[in-house]
């Protein structure tokens, strides 16, 4: 592509046309890669460090229509001391909750380094009019969000419609402004590798920070597959434009081993200095638990049950 | 930066027993030879000695032959129902201790764990399992009852894959009814020598299969003896030569795998990122000691920036070390003398005018490694797009239209394998159509099954191993 390599988080239209053109995934060879990260065998400090990451990446998540000011509460509390009992065990990157809760969750981590992030657009379908997913996000910004997570119009980008998927994007982007700009793809709904690829690289050029598997909210969240897809969009585009951009996976990532052969793709595909929350992220609710158990068995040997925990 | 370095996870090696020093396998036991000369077989990761073998010379290759004349005896009067039941045998009891071959295939040859344990030693299995199969269907092989065995067949096989060449040499021969004199390569025999002692464990009759260990000179040997009525190799284009001359004028079948130079054609139209995946799976697998390698990239000229730029980022992950940790990709150079045969060819690579890149791995302090290499910048007359150089290092020549692309895939003395990269089926079969080579790969490289005859045009060598055509390799068809 004929692009200046300056730092760019945004290109125009006729720039992404160019980019998802004749866009070309092989679904064997993917996967026989995929397989073979899989094969990485992960033990000792470089578990540990693995573990540490994982932690401080993590979206500790509640998005249910029951949630509470009190059960805000009690996540964001242990958001910011997963393991009272372990000092070293770090912060999470950020609380993710309604709009209608960003508030509480602010005011429960004003004194700490974890973010708010809140989903908005419709979330999780985004089967609404712009106006009103636009009037969504601001009322999540104005009650203090650092980050946006949005949802892509599917039904614009099923049709045919990419760019009324690039534009709302855009349309987003711009409420934002500083605020970090996460946009779920919904990849369990895409199905294809051309599909996934396809809407990272639109996500990406209509200037996304990141871009994340899944809202969580169907049976096929996030995979490694995609990941990687994923992985690869972000480094066409930094090729392109310069720019660094995130990915979040969500969606079913419940076990530490599960997250660590996340991390091995982020670390061999894009590379070591992927390898931070401001650009890797894993939006969960109860793999925290698991990777606290799995550091205290580094510690003392012994698996803990889940009551030596505190409920988030 | 912070890095996340992955902590080492070796597969202990605590499993495999290397005797001292080794006698030759005649008659069904372990014996001295006749021959005095040893020789040391060393780890090529670490220099460290593990063994001592036997160099067998003419009068152990005529012992041999005695054993293996005694062992037909016993193999042609049986079924072969019943020689199968020895070779579904041999496949479960190497399936059992893969894990003692694997590490002893990657402690003696310096391949990594993780190709050892999951390419080599299902592979091994699977062709056990599969020859096994068709060794009471041969009639219904090629439709005609035919088919006779050979008789005696002498096997000499390399140091890249030493296993897996046995079981490619020794699965068909003994389902076809014939016996076996193996001459494992002089740097990687320790694999073979555990499968003699499966053999035994098996109760393989006596002299069915026989195993004399050695160099060259014993190789030689075993060519030149007047009863042997069937030679199959594996190994250098050079040797293969001499096995032609030699075998002349005599009544005694023929079969050769030979050297390659294998182009991996990469369209414009290609799923990229897989086709990154794919060349270096093609090149670096195994240290590039492969025949079949795709040891050059004939790329399209309008994707060549970018490809190069995405493939040299890829290299950069390749992880060179240890071949028994779990998270090596590229293990040791097989032996010195290889090393030096790489080195040379890459440094006239560099005199000739090919831009050089070279990954930024450490290298551990003993051993024989050598970092992936890419040349670009390369031309078609240049030696790193000639010659085999059987080590990790790829060469880039491009192309503008796809006639331009089987030109340059064609000129070659070789014609073993070749890749092709598009998403466009009907531009596979225009490119297969044209390419001179045995083994012809669409998206994706250095595949195998059991069932899928596997073999050269030119100078890569004559006959097929593998699947229905492996059979005729080893039978002579009367009617």
């Amino acid at each position: 592509m004929s692009l200046t390599k300056e730092s760019k988080n945004t290109l125009s239209w006729s720039n992404t046309v160019e980019l998802i053109d004749n866009l070309r995934v092989d679904e064997v060879g993917l996967k026989e890669r995929v397989a073979s990260l899989a094969t990485r065998s992960i033990k000792k400090d470089s578990k540990l460090q693995a573990l540490n990451y994982i932690v401080t990446m993590c979206d500790l998540t509640t998005l249910e229509g029951e949630d509470t000011e009190g059960k805000i509460g009690q996540m964001a509390a242990k958001a910011i001391r997963p393991d009272p009992s372990n000092s070293e065990v770090p912060s999470v990157a950020a609380v993710c909750v309604y709009p209608a809760l960003v508030a509480k969750a602010k005011e429960m981590t004003r004194n700490s380094n974890v973010k708010v992030a809140s989903v908005s657009s419709y979330f999780p379908s985004g089967q609404a009019p712009l106006e009103s997913k636009i009037f969504d996000t601001q009322f999540a910004i104005d009650q203090g969000a650092d980050e946006i997570d949005i949802v892509i119009n599917r039904k614009a980008f099923f049709e045919g419609d990419y760019r009324k998927m690039y534009d709302e994007i855009v349309a987003l982007k711009e409420v934002c402004k500083s605020v970090h700009l996460k946009t779920i793809l919904e990849v369990g709904e895409l199905k294809t590798y051309e599909n996934i690829k396809k809407a990272s690289l639109i996500s990406l050029a209509a200037g996304s920070d990141f871009i994340k598997t899944s809202t969580g909210k169907i049976s096929n969240g996030s995979s490694r597959e995609a990941c990687y897809l994923m992985a690869k969009a972000v480094w066409d585009y930094k090729m392109v434009t310069g720019f660094k951009a995130g990915i979040k996976v969500a969606g079913g990532i419940r076990d530490s081993k599960d997250a660590i052969r996340y991390l091995v793709i982020v670390n061999e595909e894009l590379g070591p200095e992927w390898l931070s929350p401001d650009y890797f992220r894993f939006g969960a609710s109860s793999l925290v638990d698991d990777v606290l158990k799995q550091i205290k068995k580094l510690k003392t040997n012994a698996y803990q049950s889940s009551y030596y925990f505190p409920r988030g | 930066m912070k890095t996340w370095d992955y902590a080492e996870s070796i597969e202990s090696s605590a499993i495999v027993n290397i005797e001292k020093k080794y006698g030759i396998f005649l008659d069904g036991e372990f014996q001295t030879a006749n021959s005095k000369k040893f020789l040391k077989t060393i780890s090529p990761s670490t220099e460290e000695v593990l063994s001592s073998i036997t160099v067998g010379n003419k009068n152990d290759i005529d012992s041999a032959v005695d054993s293996a004349k005694n062992g037909l005896k016993i193999w042609s009067k049986l079924t072969g129902t019943e020689r199968a039941k020895y070779l579904f045998k041999l496949a479960r009891l190497i399936q059992e201790r893969s894990r003692e071959f694997a590490v002893l295939e990657s402690l003696d040859g310096g391949k990594p764990i993780k190709e050892s344990r999951d390419f080599d030693l299902p592979q091994v299995a699977a062709n056990f399992f599969y020859f096994a199969g068709w060794a009471d269907k041969l009639d219904i092989s090629w439709n005609t009852k035919g088919l006779k065995p050979y008789g005696i067949v002498g096997q000499i096989i390399p140091w890249n894959f030493p296993l897996l060449m046995l079981s490619w040499k020794v699965a068909p021969a003994l389902a076809t009814g014939n016996v076996v004199i193996l001459k494992p390569a002089e740097s990687t025999p320790l694999t073979a020598l555990l499968f003699a002692e499966l053999c035994q464990e098996v109760g393989l009759p006596p002299g069915v299969f026989n195993l004399v260990t050695g160099d060259g000179t014993t190789g030689a040997a075993l060519v030149q003896h007047p009863d042997i009525s069937k030679i199959a190799f594996t190994g250098s284009t050079a040797v293969g030569k001499y096995i032609q001359n030699e075998t002349a004028g005599r009544d005694i079948g023929l079969t050769l795998e030979l050297g390659g130079k294998a182009a991996n054609i990469v369209y414009n139209d290609a799923a990229i990122d897989q086709a990154v995946e794919g060349v270096v799976n093609g090149i670096f697998f195994n240290q590039g000691h492969v025949c079949c390698a795709g040891s050059r990239l004939v790329l399209q000229e309008d994707i060549h920036d970018e490809f190069v730029s995405k493939l040299e980022k890829r290299m950069q992950s390749l992880r060179v070390g240890n071949p028994l940790d779990k998270n090596t990709d590229i293990g040791a150079i097989n032996s010195k003398e290889q090393l030096d045969k790489i080195s040379f060819l890459v440094n006239e690579g560099v005199s000739e005018g090919g831009t050089i890149f070279q990954t930024e791995c450490e290298l551990p302090a003993n051993g024989f490694w050598f970092r992936p290499t890419l040349f670009t910048n390369a031309q078609p007359s240049y030696k790193i797009a000639r010659e085999e150089i059987f080590g990790p290092v790829l060469t880039t020549l491009t192309f503008r239209t796809p006639e331009e692309a089987i030109d340059i895939a064609n000129n070659t003395e070789y014609g073993l394998s070749a890749g092709i990269w598009t998403e466009k089926g009907s531009k596979i079969l225009w490119t297969a159509d044209r390419l001179q080579a045995g083994v012809i790969w669409a998206n994706t490289f250095n595949k195998f099954d059991p069932s899928s005859p596997f073999g050269g045009y030119k100078e890569s060598g004559f006959g097929r191993e593998g699947g229905r055509h492996g059979l005729l390799s080893y039978l002579k068809v009367q009617s």
